[in-house]
């Protein structure tokens, strides 16, 4: 890799001095803390909210109830929540927002908090599990049920079959920043500090709720503490906190508890999914049904698509997909690093490597014999594909061919190997970018992108001094304001290939532009000559029939997605049901990569998030009530330093797709993080021969025994 | 945390709503306050002396986004009262790099190495390393692995933190041999 490719992040000084501003870093004068009061049960009516208790509270200004709330207008999508809380004395899930406590300080209004009594009837909860099983409403963004040919006669042809149910257990995204929002009204406008990843999704949201024009909400976010998708929809709470400061004329400012960041924005859902697969004796699919049950609220709608991973990946004559929605008294799920294929490729991967299990076929092999060379659904070419390299690499890196010669065992440990495909849809988004090229040899790009961690800005200056021909520290990056050019979102992976076309496109538009003030490409004497202080150009990339978004390539004559293989070595302590990352290489085809430093950690990030998944991440209801049992990071296991060890190895297929974007990228953010699961399954399975089917794989399902307690 | 308790409050009077006068140093800053027993010193940071770069993780001591060091140890500010600082030494984020702005070797190495990405946990991390480093635990990956899991990286650059903390290591061990020798 060359010297620019590894370019560290731009914006990496600010964040190892502490001088990076996030949303709840801004406290306007005149500020007060809000806390919100959740619902005390998974379901019931309130009959009374008790308040003076709070309000006698020293520094407790006000307690918001839904009798304080204005009615609120009609939401839509991008809003995640369409029911908006403190609407109704109804609720319908634990934590569900109540009531709201206004404080001079946290202090103040946290100690209002516990003292607020809320008083309500209970009704009896559906609980998780025995909720009712319906088809997900339709028209769907993604997830559609499926009939390639036939699927029964498909399933009856195969000499081997595979018939098996998949599970795993709802994850939060337990972003290391709590969403916050500050907002503050000045002479009928209003501004909001917000942790997001997509700032232009909040003003039409809040101004529907509010009754507000959108033209007059702006939305300031220079760095997000970590998104994952938690922050990518518009939340209640967001909403709330302008309410808030409309209503008491003063900056009101929202940073969620921990506690509270379990019930107000999302999670990944609970799913029971089951694949069957057939195939020929020699390993040639003759067809996959793939069915997902994924847990969803009472009276919101979020729709879990991870049968898609079944449609696109292998080359069956026969594929069959169904969705189910099962409705219980929760909050509402939303992506989360990864959705779609994420949940998809745990059941279709982990099946895949049961088949080739039962055909005494090597697992890479199997997926080789089956590689899809065109899209299986609509017959359509790929933009780009390099998948097959990607199997060859990874498992040259490896040494996947010569497992079975190393030793099986260190001290204590067993040890196996496994592997999976790894796959993401291709999404697409509508962006734009203005660069100014400027007299004294200076690029500035503007666009309304976020930093969420995925080197969007450093990404995008390289793009500018690439196509400028600057030096990169000569390009500078105006990001994370509504008052901006409208831009991309920062999530489906698909920042770069968007925005970072803009930028592209705005650049070879100021180059155009410079060729017509005369000859030779020096900006400095171009536009000294000329009298110019600078130019200034508007990328757009846009998208089949102008449409804000495009999924896998749809309306156009490719179809688009990105790819990847991951191998991983555990260890296993059969005595106590330990298991270890030893080892990790994902080989991935994803089309160009910008900045090859900041993709590294970001697939890094991508496989950790996927160990975390398969051995170690669950969010429990608890049985009586439904209600999330720990809403902390005490009591909810992620992965830290001690679990990972440094030999991770990532490696990018060189690949240019002149189909997906204008600079040759797709998208790299959520493919890392997926089929980890999958190949960890299998390579416990090798280790120790225990085949297990549930996520997270904890020690006791190692050991074969039932939950504890 | 025993010697130089507050004359001014014993656990006898002191209730959380009870004011307490507290004088301390901040990243070499002499400050002054007054303020209810029940603040802590992570609240008091962020908005009180106006010192954001400490953040609010969990609030709980479970996550160590919001490390600092008091009296040169690594303490988690969500878990200490202001109270509890009275003339105490305490250095946060912003007081790694020095007085004309030149970065820290840990600070170097987190961007050298690419050992963080959203940079919310980084102010943690960073300040967490130093003491990692002075604490002598910064010998092999396995130790640095262990004497780092105190602070949780959710984008997750485990292996990149863990080489700039050794990075660093090295680079404040050959300044401290040159300037030997």
């Amino acid at each position: 890799m060359t010297a620019a490719q590894t370019m560290s992040r731009v914006e990496a000084p600010l964040k190892v001095t502490g001088a990076a501003k996030y949303a709840a870093d801004h406290t306007p004068p005149g500020t007060l803390h809000a806390v919100l009061v959740g619902a005390p049960a998974p379901a019931g009516r309130i009959t009374g909210i008790d308040t003076a208790a709070a309000l006698a509270e020293c520094g407790v200004v006000k307690v918001l109830t839904a009798k304080d709330m204005p009615r609120f207008g009609e939401v839509k999508p991008p809003a995640a929540v369409l029911s908006l809380p403190l609407q109704e004395n109804i609720f319908r899930f634990e934590g569900e927002p109540v009531a709201l406590v206004l404080a001079e300080s946290i202090e103040a209004a946290e100690a209002g908090r516990a003292a607020v009594v809320v008083r309500f009837d209970a009704a009896t909860p559906v609980l998780p599990g025995s909720g009712w099983r319906e088809p997900p409403p339709t028209p769907r963004l993604l997830g559609d049920d499926v009939a390639l040919g036939d699927a029964a006669s498909g399933l009856a042809q195969g000499a081997v079959k595979i018939d098996q149910a998949y599970f795993q257990e709802a994850r939060h995204h337990n972003a290391m920043e709590t969403a916050a929002t500050v907002a503050q009204f000045e002479n009928g406008k209003l501004t909001l500090w917000d942790s997001v990843q997509a700032s232009g999704n909040v003003p039409p949201v809040v101004a529907a709720a509010l009754g507000m024009n959108a033209d007059d909400i702006r939305v300031i976010c220079p760095h997000t503490g970590g998104g994952f998708g938690s922050k990518g929809y518009v939340w209640p709470h967001q909403i709330i906190a302008a309410a808030a400061a409309r209503i008491v004329q003063r900056p009101v400012k929202l940073h969620l508890r921990r506690h509270d960041q379990f019930v107000c924005v999302g999670y990944q859902p609970r799913l029971e999914q089951r694949i069957q697969l057939a195939a020929t004796r020699d390993g040639r699919l003759t067809a996959i049904v793939h069915e997902a049950v994924n847990a969803c609220a009472i009276a919101d709608t979020y729709v879990e698509p991870a049968t898609e991973a079944s449609k696109s990946l292998y080359a069956a004559p026969a594929i069959r997909t169904r969705q189910w929605l099962e409705r219980s008294n929760i909050n509402v799920p939303t992506p989360m690093r990864a959705p779609v294929e994420g949940p998809g490729l745990w059941a279709l991967e982990s099946a895949m490597n049961e088949l080739a299990a039962a055909l005494e076929i090597d697992p890479l092999d199997l997926r080789l014999f089956n590689h899809a060379d065109v899209e299986p659904m609509t017959k359509k070419p790929w933009s780009s594909k390099k998948l097959r390299e990607a199997y060859q690499e990874g498992a040259r890196l490896f040494g996947w061919a010569g497992r079975d010669q190393r030793t099986r065992q260190d001290g204590p440990w067993r040890i196996g190997y496994g592997m999976a495909t790894s796959t993401m849809g291709s999404f697409r988004f509508a962006a734009g970018a203005r660069v100014r090229l400027k007299a004294d040899g200076t690029a500035r790009i503007e666009a309304n992108t976020h930093d969420i961690g995925t080197g969007t800005q450093t990404v995008f200056c390289r793009i500018a001094a690439e196509e400028l021909g600057l030096p990169i520290e000569n390009v500078s990056i105006a990001w994370g304001d509504t008052r901006l050019p409208p831009s991309g979102p920062v999530y489906g992976s698909s920042a770069t290939g968007g925005t970072g076309s803009a930028v592209a496109l705005a650049c070879r538009e100021l180059k155009a532009q410079l060729g017509r003030l005369g000859a030779g490409n020096d900006p400095r004497t171009l536009l000294g000559e000329a009298g110019l202080p600078e130019i200034v150009a508007d990328g757009a990339f846009t998208l089949p029939g102008g449409a804000p978004f495009n999924a896998n390539g749809d309306g156009t004559p490719f179809a688009m997605s990105t790819w990847g293989a991951i191998f991983v070595e555990v260890g296993i302590d059969p005595e106590f049901g330990l298991v270890r990352l030893r080892r990790a290489v994902g080989a991935y085809s994803a089309g160009r990569i910008i900045n090859l430093k900041t993709a590294i950690s970001q697939m890094t990030g991508g496989i950790i998030w996927g160990w975390g998944k398969a051995t170690m991440e669950e969010s429990v209801q608890d049985p009586t009530t439904g209600a999330w049992l720990a809403k902390n990071l005490s009591n909810v296991a992620v992965p830290v330093n001690a679990d990972i060890p440094s030999d991770i190895t990532i490696h990018f297929v060189e690949e240019y797709d002149e189909h997906a974007s204008a600079i040759g990228a797709r998208g790299i953010g959520e493919l890392g993080a997926t089929g980890v699961d999958a190949a960890v399954a299998a390579a416990i399975f090798d280790a120790v021969g225990v085949r297990i089917r549930e996520l997270p794989i904890l020690p006791w399902k190692i050991l074969g025994e039932h939950a504890p307690g | 945390m025993n010697q130089n308790r507050p004359s001014s409050a014993t656990s006898r009077d002191l209730t959380w709503s009870r004011q307490v006068r507290v004088a301390l140093t901040v990243n070499g800053r002499q400050f002054s306050d007054t303020v209810p027993a029940r603040v802590t010193l992570l609240d008091w940071l962020r908005e009180g002396a106006g010192l954001t770069g400490t953040k609010k993780g969990c609030n709980e001591g479970a996550c160590g986004t919001c490390t600092v060091l008091i009296d040169g140890r690594r303490m988690n500010a969500c878990l200490t009262l202001l109270a509890q600082c009275q003339g105490r030494s305490v250095t946060t984020v912003e007081g790694i790099a020095g007085p004309d702005g030149t970065l820290h070797p840990v600070q170097q190495a987190f961007i050298e190495h690419d050992a963080l990405q959203c940079g919310y946990c980084t102010p943690g991390q960073v300040v967490s390393a130093v003491a990692c480093i002075a604490e002598g635990h910064a010998t092999d990956e396995s130790s640095v692995r262990e004497w780092m899991s105190g602070n949780v990286c959710r984008c997750s650059c485990y292996p990149q933190i863990t080489a700039a903390v050794l990075d660093a290591a090295k680079r404040i061990g050959d300044k401290a041999q040159g300037g030997a020798s």
